[in-house]
């Protein structure tokens, strides 16, 4: 895995399916015999992570959609833990 | 008996997890597969109709996790119809499959049909052990299949279940994992329950063997880093807490045998005074909600000393129900594999006798194994305490 950068165009892994679940009211992230309920920043971020936008782009967006400013480090960590734990796999 | 009034159940959660079983036909006649021993005298399987009912009323229900298992869910010729209503419905899919009957045309069908994820499992049994050693036919198979799920995009998961017979050869199992591409290897070992119940004695590793898998495992996991995701599964008879199984009954999962049965876990059929409801007669939500079945482990009424006064018990719920009921004779027992348990002899003495048997070595067995078959229906045995000391 190359070191994460605000190039990186993270994707939510082949396998895996990003979705809002109304009977939780809450963003879910499904993989096999499981799943993660999102927390609001979590589902921001994921929902964007489509193998197109960059980090710097995904920051940007987030930013720009709720009025907020600075959040780069926070979405940068949590990319690169999302990584780690595999919900996010890096598109070439 | 405790004087304390157990608190009134929760209302029940969401049945998020639904697993079908969609028909107990299967090529293979594995040992230690967990598919209830009388199945050949279970009832005719569900038509496609009927499947396509229950993926509604359980998505209306909330579940949002579906497994697609069996016997071998290839059998079944409208597996492409149920995945593309399951996919139109919402649901996450994975299909659960040996590989057998796997077909370019097939896998390309279920992918357009919107079937999410694929998890190969290694149809080991003794029969084939030879082949797989020498890695011929069930790794040809096996590497077609791999090629095929790769191919489509698809992450490559396998899982192989681990027992006395094939436990030594893990480094040879991770090896041929990794020549196949995958990407995640569950390493499963074998939990007793109906087939595999019948075969404890044969199957259960020495300690040893799996401390020396244990070791293979994280070795091989510092040479291939990040490439490839290993979860070792130690079998809970090794421990000394249960499993919290199905986080306990009626609390997310739903199982359905291929006849309707509808079951809080997929053994549970097993399980005495027992009426489990079938989904010809009833709705989902009647029989998730309503039916005593469901209702029976919910909460902590149901759980007896030392469970009943546990500050564990919401942790693990008792552990495993049929484990329960399998070696002590009785489902409101803890799970024996507790050491809690009055009953955990019978689990550490199940363990002596295996390190007995692996410490022979000589290749004899107590009893022949006894292979998956539809023409042998036998019914289960529960162990009592004098028989399981025999």
């Amino acid at each position: 895995m190359s070191e994460l950068s605000d190039a990186t165009r993270p994707a939510v892994r082949r396998g895996l399916k990003l979705q809002w679940e109304e009977a939780q009211n809450a963003y879910v992230l499904l993989y096999p015999e499981g799943q993660l309920v999102l927390n609001q920043s979590a589902a921001e971020i994921l929902k964007r992570c489509d193998g197109v936008r960059t980090v710097a782009e995904i920051v940007a967006d987030i930013e720009g959609t709720y009025s907020l400013s600075g959040i780069s480090p926070d979405v940068t960590a949590f990319v690169r833990m999302a990584l780690e734990q595999r919900w996010l796999e890096e598109r070439a | 008996m405790s004087a304390t009034p157990a608190p009134p159940a929760p209302k029940p959660g969401l049945p998020l997890w639904l697993l079908l079983e969609l028909t107990y036909r299967c090529p293979l006649h594995c040992v230690f597969c967990y598919n209830p021993t009388e199945f050949a005298r279970t009832g005719a399987e569900l038509a496609t109709a009927d499947w396509i009912r229950v993926l509604r009323e359980a998505r209306a229900l909330g579940s949002v996790q579906l497994g697609l298992s069996g016997g071998e869910p290839l059998v079944r010729e409208d597996l492409e119809i149920l995945v593309a209503e399951a996919h139109s419905l919402g649901y996450y899919i994975n299909l659960i499959t040996s590989g057998v009957g796997m077909t370019e045309a097939r896998i390309a069908a279920l992918k357009v049909a919107g079937l999410d994820h694929i998890q190969l499992s290694f149809q080991d049994s003794t029969r084939v052990m030879n082949d797989f050693l020498s890695s011929t036919r069930t790794f040809e198979l096996k590497e077609k299949v791999a090629a095929l799920i790769r191919s489509h995009g698809y992450p490559m998961v396998l899982n192989v279940v681990l027992h006395r017979l094939n436990i030594d050869h893990v480094g040879e199992i991770l090896d041929m994992a990794e020549r196949m591409g995958a990407e995640y290897v569950e390493l499963a070992n074998t939990q007793y329950y109906g087939w595999a119940w019948l075969n404890r004695a044969q199957l259960m590793p020495s300690r040893a063997q799996l401390e020396r898998a244990e070791e293979v495992t994280q070795r091989f996991r510092e040479r291939v880093g990040n490439r490839m995701k290993i979860y070792f599964v130690v079998p809970d008879y090794f421990e000394t807490r249960p499993k919290p199984c199905m986080n306990g009954l009626g609390s997310v999962f739903l199982a359905l045998a291929p006849d309707g049965t509808a079951m809080p876990c997929h053994a549970a059929r097993m399980l005495p005074g027992l009426t489990l409801p079938n989904v010809r007669e009833q709705s989902v939500r009647e029989i998730w909600y309503d039916s005593p079945a469901f209702n029976r482990f919910r909460g902590e009424a149901w759980m007896k000393e030392p469970c009943r006064s546990c500050p564990e018990r919401s942790k693990d719920f008792g552990g495993c129900r049929c484990q329960a009921y399998l070696l002590t004779g009785d489902p409101d027992n803890a799970d024996p594999v507790c050491d809690l348990s009055p009953h955990h002899h019978l689990v550490t003495e199940a363990v002596a006798r295996a390190e007995r048997a692996a410490a022979a070595a000589d290749g004899t067995t107590a009893a022949p194994l006894v292979f998956r078959d539809h023409r042998v229906s036998i019914p289960v045995v529960v162990a009592t305490e004098s028989a399981a000391r025999g």
